[in-house]
């Protein structure tokens, strides 16, 4: 994927800049807003992750908001160390597809901005995912393994249905968080992982493929083959 | 004066009451300081209005007695003149003599005064002896003095010319009036110096009034400007505006103390408790830098040095999050909700934990509660209680999770089978970082329940929590509509 950095901090910018390429994706820095912006709107990306504070007398939000009236649909993380509430919602009404704060884990920058590119990239409107021998039917609210029925409670279903949307990627604590339970928070307990270990008992522990992977440091992969 | 002028507006520049004796202002000359001063404007005016007052009161008298008189001579002349030319032109010359004659004789008073003199200014009727000098012009009024059988005095005439060249003269002695009205001007007069100096006197003693309401509140300001906290503006007791003041400045003076031991609170455990983990994380890095002789052994402990940073990232976040919701602004976001589905899903996230615990954790609610609030921060509030009550209950113990509702508003109850909180702790357990002994062994920050406090004083609602018996019950209560609508 291509890829769009801007951001004016040298290490963080060279960071976030290497652990892109290392994932596979082409990445351009801008290192500030005026060179974003032109970079932005003249090329062709995938997604863009912006800093909200630039030099060059255009700001991330500023950047994002042009960009936005020029019709450019281009899916933009904004990367921040602005975290208050009134912020982000500025962030997100500006036009912004995700926000995170600064300090980030990688990690979480990757899942969410590779969740990002690949957002809405083709799919009509689905009624069925499926991933290897797993169906989910959106319509009758049913799971079948290798033809066999799997019930799930409501909550169960929504995050099956959150890990096989964004099967093949890393999925985080906090996108399931944020996704399935609506949650903007950290609570402190790792209420995350019990739920998806109670799902892996029901979707893997029967089956001699398991399909839900844990990746360290980073979160959950739902993918078909197991290497 | 009124209670809404008793309390002056602030200026907006410049500092202080206005008082410039108290709070030193950049005024260029003492006479534009004084100007400036409210308490010599409510003097000013005050002696202005007493001195206004009492001069109408003055004028009024003045109308009522002395004009009074006057106008009932005037009017006694001229009612004498019309019925002396009434009879002169019913019997001519006689007739009008004879009238006049017996006027004189009948006039008990001794104060009517006639003069009918013929073309050539002799004495024809009337008891003066001559006309008098200058009251040539007919119809015309005169105050004049007069020599009446030897003794001078002062009387009010009307003079007339009649057919024939003959003049009339009708008038009243006012000696004894004129003198009644020299002693009326004289103690009118008196009196309103006595008035003025009453103003003044009255000027001086509402400015003092003034001032000594507010020496307290600018002593008080002065205080704390210059850094003593413990002061307070003292109350006169009476309960007047000025109290009234008082306890607002006051109560304004305790939520600012608050805040300031709150700062300095936060401060001071930020320095403490923000150091151990950073402590750690530098050894482990400086340990790995000197010691590490692996590459494996490197990357472990930079990892772990990862995971404290993040670990105090985390308290950072918690302690902004508490900041803004202790600032207020979230406010703005407030709406009517629904609770029930808020803790029910609270429940179902913790749920799997708690079973996983061998925990029961049971949710028990009315059917409609309805709060006033911010549903974000109303679940992060529940959870951390519900996380504190899990995270501390023992296996085989159960948590309840409960929502009452009455009119006057909603409480949140978590209640535990858990060690609890000692009462001697349970006031504090709401500070920042303040972690009671059993909870030392526990993974946490010791900020959830002092975020779950700034949830509550947001919503104008409060953190309660009490024995359980056995373990902890943590009550979160939140106003009705109506009275968070008043509150706020």
């Amino acid at each position: 994927m291509r890829i769009l950095v801007v951001e004016d901090d040298k290490d963080v910018g060279a960071f976030v800049v290497r652990g892109l390429k290392e994932a596979g994706h082409v990445v351009e820095l801008a290192d500030n807003g005026r060179d974003g912006l032109f970079m932005a709107a003249s090329e062709a990306f995938d997604a863009v992750i912006l800093d909200r504070m630039l030099p060059g007398g255009i700001d991330g939000i500023r950047l994002l908001e042009t960009l936005r009236a020029q019709k450019n649909t281009v899916p933009v993380l904004i990367l921040s160390a602005l975290a208050d509430v009134d912020e982000r919602v500025r962030g997100l009404k500006a036009g912004g597809d995700d926000y995170l704060t600064k300090p980030f884990a990688f990690a979480e920058l990757l899942a969410r901005v590779e969740a990002l590119a690949r957002r809405g990239k083709g799919e009509g409107p689905v009624t069925k995912l499926v991933v290897e021998d797993l169906e989910l039917d959106l319509l009758s609210r049913q799971v079948k393994r290798a033809g066999q029925k799997i019930d799930l409670q409501p909550r169960e279903f929504r995050l099956l249905e959150y890990l096989m949307r964004h099967a093949g990627q890393v999925v985080t604590r906090t996108m399931l968080l944020e996704g399935v339970w609506d949650y903007h928070f950290d609570p402190q307990t790792n209420v995350i992982d019990v739920h998806v270990s109670r799902l892996r008992q029901k979707v893997d522990k029967p089956f001699p493929t398991p399909l839900i992977h844990t990746v360290r440091n980073a979160g959950y992969m739902l993918r078909a083959d197991s290497a | 004066m009124t209670g809404s002028h008793a309390i002056p507006p602030p200026p907006l520049a410049g500092g202080g009451w206005g008082e410039g004796e108290i709070v030193q202002s950049a005024a260029p000359s003492a006479s534009r300081r004084l100007l400036r001063s409210a308490g010599f404007r409510f003097a000013a005016v005050y002696a202005v209005l007493l001195a206004v007052s009492a001069a109408a009161l003055a004028l009024f008298l003045w109308w009522s007695t002395a004009g009074l008189l006057d106008r009932q001579t005037t009017a006694a002349i001229q009612a004498d003149a019309q019925s002396l030319s009434e009879r002169f032109a019913t019997g001519g010359l006689p007739a009008l003599v004879l009238t006049i004659e017996d006027r004189l004789t009948q006039d008990i008073e001794d104060d009517a005064i006639y003069l009918l003199i013929d073309p050539s200014g002799r004495r024809i009727a009337g008891n003066l002896e001559h006309w008098p000098q200058g009251a040539a012009q007919n119809g015309a009024w005169y105050e004049l003095p007069i020599e009446r059988a030897g003794m001078r005095s002062l009387a009010v005439v009307e003079s007339f010319d009649l057919p024939g060249r003959f003049h009339l003269l009708v008038g009243r002695d006012v000696q004894v009036r004129a003198q009644l009205r020299g002693l009326l001007t004289d103690a009118l007069l008196w009196a309103l110096l006595v008035v003025l100096a009453m103003a003044s006197f009255g000027a001086l003693v509402v400015r003092s009034l003034f001032r000594r309401a507010l020496a307290n509140v600018s002593a008080t300001a002065v205080a704390i400007a210059g850094g003593d906290f413990t002061q307070r503006v003292k109350l006169s007791g009476r309960g007047d505006e000025f109290d009234q003041l008082a306890e607002t400045i006051n109560d304004m003076l305790d939520r600012m103390a608050r805040l300031m031991e709150g700062v300095r609170a936060v401060s001071n455990a930020i320095a403490h408790d923000l150091r151990t983990p950073i402590t750690r994380a530098r050894a482990r890095l400086e340990d790995a830098a000197v010691h590490a002789d692996t590459v494996a052994e490197l990357h472990a402990a930079i990892e772990r040095a990862t995971a404290d940073l993040d670990g105090i990232v985390a308290v950072f976040q918690a302690l902004l999050r508490i900041a803004e919701i202790e600032a207020g602004s979230r406010r703005a976001a407030f709406a009517t909700l629904d609770v029930a589905p808020v803790l029910a899903d609270v429940a179902e996230l913790y749920g799997a934990v708690a079973e996983e615990k061998g925990i029961a954790l049971t949710v028990q609610m009315p059917d409609e509660t309805t709060v006033f609030g911010d549903r974000e921060l109303l679940q992060q509030a529940v959870a951390n209680l519900v996380d504190n009550a899990v995270k501390f209950s023992p296996s085989g113990s159960a948590v309840h999770l409960s929502a009452t509702s009455s009119p006057a508003g909603v409480e949140i109850a978590v209640a535990d089978q858990g060690p609890g909180i000692p009462e001697v702790d349970r006031v504090r357990a709401a500070e920042r970082f303040f972690r009671g002994e059993s909870a030392r062994n526990t993974p946490g920050s010791g900020l959830g329940l002092a975020l779950v406090q700034a949830v509550a004083q947001l919503h104008g609602g409060s953190l309660r929590m009490a024995d359980a018996g056995p373990g902890l019950v943590a009550a979160l209560w939140l106003p009705g509509h109506e009275a968070t609508a008043r509150g706020a």
